[in-house]
């Protein structure tokens, strides 16, 4: 049992089925209340979209798991409205330190820029962020989050699925329109609809340990190779919440499980780890090991699968409830549409191209880590051990170090909701990369740029002067009719707009800089807060038009 | 001209994203080259890469420079 941390037991309702005996056909089920199921409930719920959310459990996440939430996950937990929660509770942190053997060779800053309102990385207990989730879902009236029902089988339709559930009271049907499969790495779901999942396993193993202790490192995020106190491996240290420390120790393939979890060897490693005398209480230890795979696509029918269901990533970058946190971001407005009847079917389908594309980028870039951080032959070995001795003087080979390359947003520059650039512009808010935060101001009132994005598409137009934009009227019809586009004029200077459009001020300037705005420079961006397209100019017609490509309707 | 110790990986015509990609990108490459290969197999493949590389370079004051610092420490 944890000594930091008291899971809560969420209670068990009889559900309506099993009560009356009368069956109503929902809208969308979502099966598996982890950060992902959570997450995809919650957007929709906020959205307008009733929904049924499933879990075979009746508590959080158990033991030392998901770690590290990263910038893009804080700012879809703030639209969903968690991440305040969050980062007050987890550690944030931006700064990582490589060491070789018994030296620093390498250290990064995940935000070197200032002006952003999220911190690069925060750490933060697996538990914690499903209990805010839990406690924000049920307060929400259009989400039934449903404890100890358990999915026992399914049925996929033409225009729906058909699920049995189980639960305490007994076996009931659910009927639903649209079903997000988020049960995870081993998804039963996915198993009972014989869906294949591709990928390879890595021979290693690794051991967690959870450790309670007072220490004042800065809050960091630490990997060693080699060190004298773990040799031949690697080890990894974070500060989590509540004093409490992740440990993962490589093991090599070739350890027994059962005995490395045994305290008797852990608490050696760690003291041998720490270097000196100092307390420390172990509340967790387990073993890993872990694949890199992914579905081929994401969407099967009424079928979506998000998270770990969908795709798998080994650890070293944070990259896994990430990415899942991600995928509802680009999957809930999608599904609202098509729900609504204002998107065809087949913008759904662009929801699996372009996570299965952020997927590829995830397992890339982690399968890079991995083949660095445990070297599958000598000459492999060599290599890194060359560009580690080479790291600690020579900035080129620094460059080479791959720890973890650490989660950042996928850029989804290809997608075909994306409307290409008729003329150039400097900087990374290209077409299908999400929008960069930045400060603004609306008369007395402060705040951040993404804090009033998503939801909805919206234009953010660049104006000298909120009192003289050309074209103010068809800016104005944009917000009106089926998918209605808010428009917000961004400006240096302030000032009020007599066409009664929002106006922010870009009083920092970061706007202009980020998205190198010059007066008429003019952007589209998604209710997921990706750019859907930009222009030099303001130009109502081209924006209608994007607005089509962007919702499949071109 | 003196050696390059600046990161200066990267593929003409080629956007990075992020700084790491070109340098990941030739690392795996490299790792791949050496696949399946025998020991005494590898330590040929990388004694031909570096007389290829050397003779692209051509500068026999930028390559001394690189093996004295190849050789350090070591």
């Amino acid at each position: 049992m944890l000594s930091t941390y008291q899971y809560p037991k969420y209670e068990y309702s009889m559900p309506p089925e099993l009560r009356g005996g009368v069956t109503t056909r929902h809208p969308v089920v979502v099966v598996g209340a982890g950060p992902v199921g959570l997450a995809a409930a919650i957007d929709l719920a906020q959205q307008g979209v009733p929904v049924i959310l499933l879990d075979d459990d009746d508590t959080v996440s158990i033991g030392s798991r998901g770690v590290c939430y990263a910038k893009r996950a804080l700012e879809i937990l703030d639209r969903l409205g968690v991440g305040d929660e969050c980062v007050e509770k987890g550690v944030s942190w931006n700064v990582g330190r490589t060491f070789f053997r018994e030296e620093e060779v390498y250290n990064f800053n995940l935000l070197p820029q200032a002006d952003h309102k999220r911190p690069g990385m925060i750490n933060l207990q697996q538990y914690y962020l499903e209990e805010y989730l839990v406690r924000h879902a049920q307060a929400l009236p259009d989400l039934d989050l449903r404890f100890r029902n358990k999915v026992i089988s399914v049925s996929p339709e033409a225009d729906g699925v058909a699920l049995q559930v189980e639960t305490p009271d007994g076996i009931y049907t659910l009927d639903a329109d649209w079903m997000v499969v988020a049960d995870g790495a081993r998804s039963s779901i996915r198993r009972m609809m014989e869906l294949e999942v591709d990928g390879k396993i890595f021979m290693d193993r690794f051991l967690i340990a959870d450790v309670v202790m007072k220490a004042d490192f800065p809050a960091e995020r630490w990997f060693w190779f080699d060190p004298p106190f773990h040799p031949g491996q690697s080890v990894l240290l974070h500060h989590q919440a509540d004093n409490v420390w992740r440990i993962d120790f490589q093991l090599g393939w070739d350890a027994d499980p059962e005995e490395e979890k045994r305290p008797e060897h852990v608490i050696p490693r760690i003291r041998a780890m720490l270097g000196d005398d100092r307390e420390f209480e172990l509340e967790w230890v387990s073993v890993y090991t872990f694949q890199c795979r992914r579905m081929s696509k994401f969407r099967h029918g009424r079928a979506l699968f998000v998270g770990d269901a969908a795709h798998q990533v080994s650890p070293f970058g944070a990259r896994g409830a990430n990415s899942g946190i991600q995928d509802v971001d680009n999957l809930v407005w999608k599904l609202r549409l098509v729900i609504e009847g204002k998107a065809p079917e087949s913008l759904l389908d662009t929801y699996s191209d372009e996570r299965v594309y952020a997927a590829d980028e995830n397992i890339l870039n982690s399968t890079r880590s991995t083949d660095f951080i445990t070297p599958k032959s000598r000459m492999s070995l060599v290599f890194r051990n060359a560009v580690l001795t080479l790291a600690r003087d020579y900035p080129f080979a620094r460059a080479l170090v791959n720890s973890g390359r650490l989660s950042v947003p996928s850029c989804l520059e290809d997608s075909r909701l994306n409307t290409p650039d008729t003329a150039s512009f400097l900087g990374d808010m290209a077409p299908g990369t999400p929008g960069d935060d930045c400060p603004m101001r609306a008369q007395v009132d402060n705040f951040w740029l993404l804090d009033k994005l998503g939801n909805r598409f919206q234009l953010l137009v660049y104006v000298d002067d909120p009192a003289k934009v050309p074209q103010a009227s068809a800016l104005q019809a944009l917000m009106a009719g089926d998918l209605p586009i808010e428009v917000i004029l961004v400006t240096p200077r302030g000032g009020r707009s007599p066409d009664g459009l929002r106006v922010f001020e870009d009083y920092t300037g970061r706007f202009a800089e980020r998205y190198d705005a010059h007066p008429g420079t003019t952007y589209l961006l998604r209710p997921d807060q990706h750019v859907a397209a930009r222009w030099r100019k303001i130009d109502p017609n081209a924006v209608r038009t994007a607005l089509a490509r962007a919702t499949c309707k071109l | 001209m003196s050696l390059n110790l600046r990161p200066n990986l990267g593929e003409q015509g080629k956007r990075y994203i992020r700084a790491y990609t070109p340098g990941d990108d030739f690392y795996e490459e490299l790792i791949e080259l050496h696949r399946d290969l025998s020991e005494e197999q590898s330590a040929q493949v990388n004694a031909r890469l570096i007389l290829l590389l050397a003779n692209h370079i051509g500068d026999l004051s930028v390559l001394r420079e690189a093996m004295a610092i190849a050789r350090k420490h070591v």
